[in-house]
């Protein structure tokens, strides 16, 4: 066995990284620096300011912040307009650069493309989208996409809830949650090995290989095809997203659990609450904030997903999802004026989302 | 459950009785069965995968992993191909290793500090038109990856021209600068969403102790840096955790942007490689994706006690 | 061709053995004393002689050949990198198709593709994204290679891409061993193939066994026996006319060949020797689809030469062996047309250096070093047999170099990406799964490009 490892030819790779740091570093500095000129008030009790801070310490906890909220109270609070504009501008600016260059662009440019043919040569008006809601295979992805986008959020938060809620301030919570959390760590690759073993599928008789066939063997079933039935088998690759991404859910939302204060659980526990009303009137409301980005970032992370669906059946026997779709159009086939045409729908369906988005800031405002 | 009555002392008694009680409650049969259901459902296949990836090439095809149990045949076969299978095109994983980890370190770095820059002055400072530059980077998060790709490319390829004219350069890079490209373009995917989830907990602490700060005269630099920071910790330790995962796991912007050589190349890309031309070599993968499991285990395992320390906006808001 | 091909053996040697001698020599930076200078380095460096020196360039090559096929180009071309003194960056991506067109969209490009598609190859030629192939790479092609391969890296009149490797697909894998013991002969007829899987299923063993799933490319196992089928029932005119599309996907001579795949693909008592009922074929990965063969639960499997490969350890693949194949034989045992595959390198770039790699990988001695290496198959007449490794890469270059071959290749490379990598492997894999012939065929039809 060759074990030796040249060392030598990675330490320009190392340098490069004590780079990257070290520029991360200045880059962050700088940005503190450019805000630290600029005082967000006129110092008008720079010794309390002082005073406040010092007693937070480098690193405030909650009891200590409770502690110190009257206080800073009492010191009161001047209203005074002050310019944010200029440091808005530069907490902003290194986000809103990439983001234009990233993500802004291409996203414009994908529109533009969504109009014309496949190789970008020829506006074709809106033949694409005339495309993609004639053919007749398009139902199938739409319906699969919108089966995906509502079952993949509820199921992954209600799972994760779950889990965080049992789990919680057990003695083995810790080892519980690295055990959902497992899936997570592995990259979608394996994932559709592991699953694609799982679904695995031998003739009746003979030794099964796949998990699932085997157990429904050992309970004197046939052994099936998981993955060719639609529309079931949508609902075999739906089990793979959700496996993954509970864990996802779970760290977020025991987070958000264990930040529920204290004075409210106990007084719900005076009132004589049963388990589940504790569950539905007490920690649901309390961590609501919470839920609602993991189902947000899961409908959009569910909008976007392509992976499990390529690795495991490629789209075919009627489980393609509209990413799928897309990244066969734009890069497989060349056509990337469908691909584009795609790009653009998905960007239309996350319109609830962004609305509902619109909405919660509007009512926060007020 | 055995374990009730030691874990209510271990908690603080203040916070501690309460929840503990909650947790009383909830913890009956009923919840740890639920739980141990739900761990072994989740662990299972896993498992599968660990034992198979440790049964030689042709059992893996023949017969399932729990047949171990009956006819116990392990090989370290898999891992020694995957650890340190020479190979003239790629050089051994553990430059791939190096590759992997120069790619994701400054990759999480940068988008956890430019988003919650980005989330601080969203949350808390000010000025007009925030809601709408708040509700464009959210509407982000759904351009698909990979229709970013082409642009992203030849943005660093071949610079940028309105017209005919050069405004920017070419990025050029040669030999280890190419990383650059790849944390660019992570920098650039993970921002909506690092916004979104760093303004959402940002945005729950607490009004006052804010305004107090700036009424003392606090500036901004100062109430980021020794106010909010800490407070959201936890937060940024969890979208730390997701994205280093996310990069870490990644394979597409890895191939576009690092290449495929050992030179910058992450280990997916290896991984992949090692499938074969015609993907026949897949057992290999079960080896490999173990391999690739182990250090993002490890960062989740240290900083675990992030998460359990808890969100202290919650708390601090009631 | 011996004689040309000894120098090259030498050289890698050579080449191994001495790395500083080779590295004096060869890797010069000055060109002029090493190109006359001492007898060992020039020896070992005259075959490369023609393609110059290089020094310090560097071409990057982009393929979709992976892992070890992918380190045994390097080993091949490594004398050829140390006499020009270049360096050939290769990089090996299971997603070429996708990849290919993003880099080359984003402008960056690799200096050489080897493309396995001739289809792709025509979309970025009529792009205007490939240089034209320089007169010494066609010359070696015309010279190397019959006018049908040579047709494959020709767009619009342009010479673009010599070929590369090749694998021919019209091969049923059997088990010499088995058809011993049963009395069982290869079949020279289609009728006789099909008495010959009645016989079998008489006798309680599924005669076929098959799989197509591939990932994202399930289905194209599928779509070669349907062109292997259409080759023998078409003329190959015929057979051109429905690659290019002048011949209706759903024509009635299409239904009826998809109809003589399906008499065996479609019919239980025929498949799925060892792993279930037809729609088993679907699940089942083409990587797995013979494997039965050697455990006695299925007789007959349609696969390609590079099947040889994915045989479990330990199978010998010999006219005597464990397995070995024959051709699959059409109506007229007189006529063998072949169905077959393999690669084209393209260029992005027309550097010298990228220029002199393109005109080393059509000779015959880049073939011919690379065959001693390992199991490889190409068209290039310039083959010396004598190197290939087993007997169904000798077979299998026999059948290419034969003058009276009529050699077709894969129609689903041919047919633009949407069709031929997209709607024809959905299509086939439906057809498998329980849609009847003229449904999928239809709607393959309408999914035709329509400019």
């Amino acid at each position: 066995m060759n074990l030796d490892f040249d060392f030598a030819a990675e330490q320009p790779k190392l340098v490069q990284l004590l780079l990257g740091v070290v520029a991360f570093c200045a880059v962050v500095a700088l940005l503190l620096l450019l805000l630290g000129g600029a005082p967000a008030q006129p110092r008008s009790r720079p010794l309390a300011a002082t005073l406040l801070l010092r007693l937070l310490g480098p690193a405030p906890t909650r009891a200590r912040v409770r502690l110190l909220l009257p206080l800073s109270r009492l010191l009161g609070r001047v209203p005074v307009r002050q310019r944010a504009w200029p440091q808005a501008a530069v907490l902003l600016a290194p986000a809103l650069v990439l983001l234009g260059i990233g993500l802004v662009v291409p996203a414009v440019r994908t529109t533009v493309l969504s109009f014309m043919n496949g190789d970008g040569t020829a506006w074709v008006g809106l033949d694409n989208y005339a495309w993609m809601f004639t053919q007749p295979e398009a139902v199938t992805v739409l319906r699969n996409t919108l089966i995906w986008v509502l079952l993949v959020p509820v199921l992954v938060t209600a799972v994760g809830l779950l889990y965080a809620v049992v789990v919680d301030r057990t003695r083995f919570e810790s080892i519980a949650k690295s055990l959902v959390f497992l899936p997570m760590a592995i990259s979608f690759v394996g994932a559709g090995i592991i699953w694609k073993f799982v679904y695995a599928y031998r003739p009746e008789g003979s030794d099964q290989i796949g998990l699932l066939n085997q157990l429904v063997v050992a309970f004197g079933g046939t052994p099936q095809q998981w993955l060719l039935e639609p529309p079931l088998n949508t609902l075999f690759l739906i089990v793979v997203m959700v496996w993954i991404q509970a864990g996802f859910a779970t760290v977020v939302l025991s987070a958000a659990i264990k930040g529920i204060p204290a004075e409210i659980i106990e007084a719900a526990r005076l009132d004589g609450a049963s388990p589940l009303q504790m569950f539905f009137r007490v920690t649901l409301p309390s961590i609501r904030s919470a839920v609602v980005v993991v189902l947000v970032t899961q409908s959009i992370g569910t909008l976007k997903l392509f992976d499990i669906v390529r690795t495991m059946t490629g789209g075919q026997f009627d489980t393609s999802v509209i990413a799928n779709e897309m990244y066969n159009q734009a890069f497989r086939y060349g056509e990337t004026g469908k691909g584009a045409a795609l790009a653009v729908f998905l960007f239309v369906l996350v319109t609830p989302i962004i609305v509902y988005q619109i909405r919660q800031r509007r009512e926060a405002a007020r | 459950m055995t374990t009730v009555p030691s874990t209510v002392t271990a908690v603080r008694p203040a916070a501690g009785s309460a929840a503990g009680r909650v947790r009383k409650r909830l913890t009956n049969r009923t919840a740890s069965a639920v739980a141990i259901v739900i761990a072994v459902l989740w662990t299972t296949p896993t498992f599968g995968l660990f034992l198979s990836s440790l049964r030689p090439e042709d059992q893996i095809k023949s017969t399932g992993w729990w047949t171990f149990f009956s006819d116990p045949q392990l090989t370290l076969e898999n891992y020694q191909e995957v650890l340190f299978g020479t190979s003239s095109s790629s050089g051994q994983m553990a430059s791939f290793l190096v590759n992997s980890l120069v790619i994701t370190i400054p990759s999480v770095l940068f988008p956890l500090a430019f988003a919650a820059f980005a989330a601080y002055a969203l949350a808390w400072v000010s000025f007009r038109g925030r809601n709408w530059v708040y509700i464009g980077i959210f509407a982000l998060q759904v351009v698909p990856l990979q229709m970013s790709l082409v642009p992203l490319l030849s943005f660093f390829s071949e610079g940028v021209s309105v017209f005919g004219t050069q405004i920017l350069p070419a990025w050029e890079l040669e030999g280890p600068a190419r990383f650059a490209q790849v944390w660019f373009a992570h920098t650039c995917f993970a921002l909506p969403l690092g916004v979104f989830l760093l303004h959402n907990f940002m945005s729950e602490l607490p009004g006052e102790l804010m305004e107090a700060a700036r009424v003392d005269g606090a500036t901004h630099g100062m109430i980021f840096r020794r106010l909010v920071l800490p407070l959201v910790a936890p937060a940024l330790a969890t979208f730390g955790i997701f994205q280093f995962l996310w990069v870490w796991n990644d394979l597409l912007v890895g191939l576009i942007f690092a290449g495929g050589t050992a030179d910058s190349a992450p280990m997916t890309v290896r991984l992949a490689q090692m499938a074969g031309t015609r993907g026949n070599e897949w057992q290999r993968l079960t080896a490999g994706a173990f391999v690739s499991v182990v250090i993002p285990l490890i960062v989740f395992l240290s900083m675990q006690r992030y998460f359990v320390r808890g969100l202290l906006a919650g708390g601090v808001k009631g | 061709m011996s004689l040309l091909s000894r120098p090259a053996r030498t050289a890698l040697i050579a080449g191994s053995l001495s790395l500083a001698l080779a590295a004096t020599g060869c890797g010069s930076s000055d060109p002029e004393p090493a190109a006359g200078g001492d007898s060992g380095a020039s020896a070992e460096c005259a075959p490369f002689a023609r393609f110059g020196k290089h020094e310090g360039k560097k071409v990057s090559i982009y393929s979709p050949i992976r892992d070890k096929e992918a380190d045994l180009f390097q080993e091949t071309w490594a004398p050829f990198e140390k006499c020009t003194g270049m360096k050939i960056t290769y990089e090996g991506t299971g997603e070429f198709e996708a990849q290919i067109q993003v880099r080359t969209d984003g402008g960056n490009p690799p200096d050489l593709a080897f493309f396995p598609q001739p289809g792709l190859l025509e979309r970025f030629a009529k792009a205007g994204k490939l240089k034209p192939a320089p007169a010494e790479v066609k010359k070696l092609t015309d010279q190397n290679w019959s006018a049908d391969w040579a047709k494959y890296g020709t767009v619009d009149g342009t010479f673009y891409a010599a070929p590369l490797g090749a694998s021919v697909k019209s091969f049923v894998w059997y088990s010499p061993k088995m058809f011993a013991e049963k009395g069982w002969a290869v079949p020279a007829t289609w009728d006789e193939l099909m008495t010959l899987s009645n016989t079998i299923a008489g006798t309680g063993i599924k005669p076929w066994c098959a799989g197509i799933e591939s990932g994202d490319a399930t289905g194209w196992p599928a779509t070669d026996w349907i062109e292997d089928i259409l080759l023998r029932e078409l003329s190959p005119e015929e057979y051109d006319d429905w690659v290019t599309h002048k011949l209706p996907f759903n024509d009635p001579k299409v239904v009826a060949a998809v109809d003589k795949v399906g008499a065996i693909l479609k019919n239980d008592k025929f498949v799925n020797g060892g792993y279930g009922p037809v729609k088993s074929i679907a699940s089942t990965a083409f990587q797995e689809g013979g494997v039965p063969i050697t455990e006695g639960k299925c007789a007959l499997h349609r696969q390609a030469s590079f099947y040889a490969n994915f045989w479990p350890e330990g199978t010998t693949v010999a006219k005597d062996g464990d397995v070995f194949a024959f051709y699959l034989p059409g109506n007229d045992p007189a006529k063998k047309p072949v169905l077959g595959a393999g690669e084209f390198v393209a260029a992005f770039a027309d550097r010298p250096e990228v220029q002199a790699v393109q005109a080393y990988l059509a000779t015959g001695d880049y073939a011919n070093a690379r065959m001693k290496l390992g199991t490889y198959v190409s068209a290039n007449k310039g083959v010396d047999v004598a190197n290939a490794q087993n007997e169904i890469d000798r077979l299998s270059i026999q059948m290419l170099q034969d003058p009276n071959t009529v050699f077709r290749f894969d129609g689903s490379d041919l047919m633009p990406a949407a069709v031929g990598a997209g709607t024809f492997w959905k299509g086939m894999t439906d057809w498998i799964n329980g849609k009847d012939t003229k449904t999928v065929l239809d709607y393959i039809e309408a999914s035709w490009p329509k400019s």
